[in-house]
């Protein structure tokens, strides 16, 4: 089957119920997009499909609709998002493993609301765990991201 | 292999060969040093000035030894280095090294020594030199007990410190001109002219001269980067999905594996049909391990798959038959046959006692560590050696346990440490390493990366330690005046440290750690610790026996200040016989405007006091009822920890220890039905999640001499703090984890 992924399109040769998650860090090697549950409880695996925020692994291959984005498509290294440049301004990672799925899941959220109150960060970013706590900081970004998206 | 690998590269043979350009000598020196693992395989031109400092014509690499868990650890270390060697952070790069003598923990090896002896004294310093002198023997390169910061923080910077006087030296060579009128700047040597010579140019002839040892280190006042806002050497990669974890390691040939384990914990292989695993598209084979099978195919979720589809019987493991079994077990533990250890008693606790003494019960519940990363290791093994690449805490047992299943010998094992998707503990254990070695045995040459369910990772998780307290005690005038507190649990020590084939003879501190070493002068005050049988295999959990301890030992000393009608806080402070940790008491109170336990209509507040890690650190909680539930609005945390190295990691090793052991207090559970755990998932194992999340101001306090690591201070005062914040406000005594059992969270 067919799957465009960060602008750049793939053929897989894979099950229908194979969940994207799997798709994304095995046959395609984008391991950015990260396992931590396998059912949907943690969001360390959020992608974008068409600019929402889903759960690749609970997204079956055969199911997927749309254009994906991974945190490696958002933003480079050299060529940042502006959540990921307000993730580094506020060194939110500690152990870093839940922070693609909260960048995705943010990135969605400014997308759809840009300039979100402390209950619309609470209520859209509940569903991403950060084991080592680094909700603070995530709220902080958010905030940045949000008023350097606006200047825009 | 990078040429990296290659220089970092163990071998017995150091010593011996001809190090081609190379030198190299520590400034860690403790009586007689290692040698510096650096030395093998250096090229021409590459120095090696200690463990700690590689520099080769193509950069400056700095070695950090400790894992990297999030805590961190690798920029701690490097920027103590980079102190005094006058490197900038964005010149360096950092590896862990490999497992070597030469990374041993001094600072573990002195606090494991509490566990061979009973009290203070003459006794306890004899037991740590000779522990010290042990540790050194087997080379415990562990990652624990918040000592990466104590035990780096001088020897580190004296790594730095050599190494920048030998390359000074060198370019006074090179030049002609005095050490004395050098300078060093920005990874480069500068000349009177100022001219630069880069360390890079001078890492040859650098190689060729003796290091300059014993280099006085810099005063705090010339620090230019302990103590300030530096940018995480690993945040770039963390906010762009561009960090690799062990669970992104791929290689040539690799074949993806996962393990399907008896879930009744040590009860071996039972009755097995694989048929259906094979109609797996993908699975290409299944192989028997201890105590359950290794099932391998072409990707990660298919051998998942293949796993799910296995019929198997499993006998049951040795674990009681139920939860109350676990209870009762301890709850039998509190008598005289099972005393481990009574480290303090002060006064005489049982005549002030009488005959009408207050008395409470307490209980905390095994905790899965969980960190987001299952666990996963890649494993290749040859007929002369073998290859590991994971994220592991205790890097030499793994090597031995390694060579032991392979019968290579542990100089031929290669240990690659990964970037480590969270811990709290969990990569202080090896048995994911010892699996995937059993499954690439049995297929020699190809690597095999082995990865953890969150399922497989949850069930087989060695968890926190379940324990229980009993307290007794009476007041007198307005104040506390006995205070008698006895401690059960299975020894967490002894569950790991068996799984390493060691025995840790003597009374196990961690059972009263937290509780006998709190510095309140109670004028009758006792602290007895109970060694209850081992009932599910334990591990050690962020903070450890002081995680529990902390609880019970708060929460009784609150239950009687209340009798006293005496202020939480207030009472703390008058009790307390340690001006270090009065300090932190009364930062407490200065940043939370304490008011008493009520400040205002339908709120409550906390507090809470424990010494852990030599860290005193204190918490105020505020809670208030909402229509949703008791919701935590506010904490302010305070420790003490001689010098805030790193502000940025500082303050978010706190503000998450307070998340960590908040979120665990109110929902955190793991319970054994017929020796099985109930809890496989992140729905069945809630913690605290971001609209739960409370304001957290955080202050370090720098005013004692000794430096020391925060990952586990903040967690133990978090629940009694809060457990006194919800007696505030609603009047009712949470005596025992999680609270979510008697109140409702919003």
């Amino acid at each position: 089957m067919q799957i465009t992924v960060d602008g750049k399109r793939h053929e897989v040769d894979v099950e229908d119920d194979m969940p994207l998650l799997w798709v994304l860090r095995d046959e395609l090697g984008i391991t950015g997009v990260k396992y931590g549950c396998g059912i949907a409880q943690c969001g360390a695996c959020t992608v974008h499909i068409d600019g929402e925020a889903v759960r690749s692994c609970q997204v079956l291959a055969g199911d997927v609709w749309g254009d994906v984005t991974t945190i490696q498509g958002l933003g480079t290294p050299e060529a940042l998002h502006a959540v990921q440049s307000a993730w580094i301004d506020h060194q939110v990672a500690q152990c870093g493993y839940c922070q693609s799925g909260q960048i995705m899941q943010a990135a969605a959220l400014l997308a759809e609301t840009p300039n979100p109150s402390d209950q619309d960060i609470d209520d859209a970013m509940s569903g991403n765990l950060c084991r080592c706590g680094t909700y603070p900081r995530i709220s902080a970004a958010i905030k940045t991201a949000a008023s350097k998206l606006r200047e825009v | 292999m990078s040429r990296l690998e290659k220089i970092t590269r163990r071998t017995l043979l150091v010593g011996a060969v001809a190090v081609a350009g190379g030198v190299a000598f520590g400034t860690w020196r403790y009586r007689t040093p290692y040698k510096n693992p650096l030395l093998a395989n250096l090229n021409k031109g590459d120095a090696a000035l200690s463990p700690y400092v590689l520099i080769t014509p193509d950069g400056i690499t700095l070695i950090t030894p400790r894992a990297d868990k999030g805590q961190g650890a690798y920029h701690a270390q490097a920027l103590l280095i980079a102190e005094e060697l006058d490197v900038e952070l964005d010149q360096i790069s950092v590896t862990p090294g490999a497992p070597d003598m030469a990374y041993w923990n001094k600072a573990l090896a002195e606090e494991a020594s509490e566990f061979l002896v009973p009290a203070g004294g003459f006794m306890q310093d004899t037991a740590q030199i000779a522990v010290s002198a042990a540790s050194k023997f087997i080379g415990l390169q562990i990652t624990g007990g918040s000592t990466t910061i104590p035990d780096g923080f001088d020897k580190l910077r004296a790594a730095g410190a050599s190494a920048r006087e030998t390359l000074k030296l060198a370019a006074a060579e090179q030049s002609g001109v005095p050490v004395s009128d050098l300078r060093t700047q920005s990874g480069a040597v500068i000349l009177p002219d100022d001219s630069r010579l880069p360390y890079t140019e001078l890492a040859a002839r650098a190689a060729t001269l003796d290091p300059v040892q014993d280099v006085p280190l810099r005063e705090p006042s010339e620090w230019r980067l302990i103590g300030k806002e530096t940018q995480r050497l690993d945040i770039l990669p963390k906010s762009t999905g561009t960090q690799d974890y062990g669970i992104d390691m791929s290689m040539p040939g690799m074949v993806h594996a996962t393990v399907l384990m008896n879930p009744s914990q040590g009860g071996g292989l039972g009755k097995y049909d694989t048929s259906e695993a094979f109609k797996i598209r993908g699975v290409s084979s299944v192989v028997e391990i201890t105590g359950g099978l290794g099932i391998i195919a072409d990707n990660t979720w298919r051998a998942i798959q293949g796993a799910r589809a296995i019929e198997a019987s499993w006998p049951k493991g040795p674990m009681p038959d139920t939860m109350e079994a676990h209870w009762q077990a301890l709850s039998d533990s509190f008598n005289d046959s099972a005393a481990d250890s009574r480290k303090r008693d002060d006064g005489d606790v049982d005549t002030a006692l009488g005959s009408d003494a207050m008395t409470a019960e307490y209980r905390a519940p095994y905790l899965a560590h969980a960190p987001l990363e299952p666990l996963n290791a890649v494993v290749r093994v040859d007929n002369d050696g073998a290859e590991v690449w994971t994220g592991t805490q205790v890097p030499r047992f793994l090597q031995a346990n390694v060579a032991r299943l392979t019968g290579l010998s542990p100089d031929q094992i290669k240990v690659h440490g990964q970037m480590i998707g969270g811990s709290f503990g969990h990569r202080l254990e090896d048995e994911v390493v010892k699996q995937a070695t059993e499954i690439a045995m049995q297929l020699k040459g190809t690597p095999v990366k082995l990865t953890y369910s969150r399922e497989e990772d949850m069930l087989h998780d060695f968890p926190r330690q379940v324990a229980m307290a009993r307290m007794r005690g009476s007041v007198k005038e307005g104040k506390v005046e006995a205070y008698d507190l006895s401690i059960a649990m299975p020894s967490v020590t002894g569950s790991q440290m068996a799984r390493q084939n060691q025995t840790v003879p003597g009374p196990d501190s961690q059972i009263v750690a937290g509780a006998f070493e709190q510095p309140f002068a109670i004028p009758h005050h006792r602290v007895t610790g109970y060694r209850a049988p081992e009932l599910a295999p334990i591990s050690s959990w962020r903070s450890v026996g002081a995680s529990s301890n902390g609880f019970f030992y708060n929460a009784g000393l609150d239950e009687l200040i209340h009798a006293a009608g005496a202020d939480p806080l207030e009472e703390r402070l008058r009790l307390c016989n340690d001006p270090l940790s009065q300090k932190v008491l009364e930062a407490i109170g200065e940043m939370s405007n304490w008011s008493g336990p009520v400040p205002s209509a339908g709120t409550g507040r906390g507090v809470a006091f424990t010494k852990s890690f030599g860290v005193p650190c204190a918490e105020v909680v505020d809670v208030r009822q909402t229509e949703d539930g008791l919701r935590i609005t506010d904490v302010w945390v305070a420790a003490e920890v001689g010098t805030v190295v790193d502000p940025v990691n500082f303050e978010n090793n706190v503000a998450g220890g307070v998340i960590f052991g908040l979120g665990h207090a109110m929902f955190g559970e793991i319970t054994y039905e017929d020796g099985v755990a109930e809890q496989e998932n992140y729905d069945l194992y809630p913690s605290m999640r971001i609209n739960q999340c409370p304001e957290i101001t955080v202050r370090g306090l720098e005013n004692g001499d000794r430096v020391l690591g925060v990952g586990e201070p903040p967690v133990p005062p978090a629940a009694p703090a809060l457990a006194s914040a919800i007696f505030a406000l609603t009047g009712e005594r949470m005596r025992e984890m999680p609270f979510s059992e008697f109140v409702q969270f919003a």
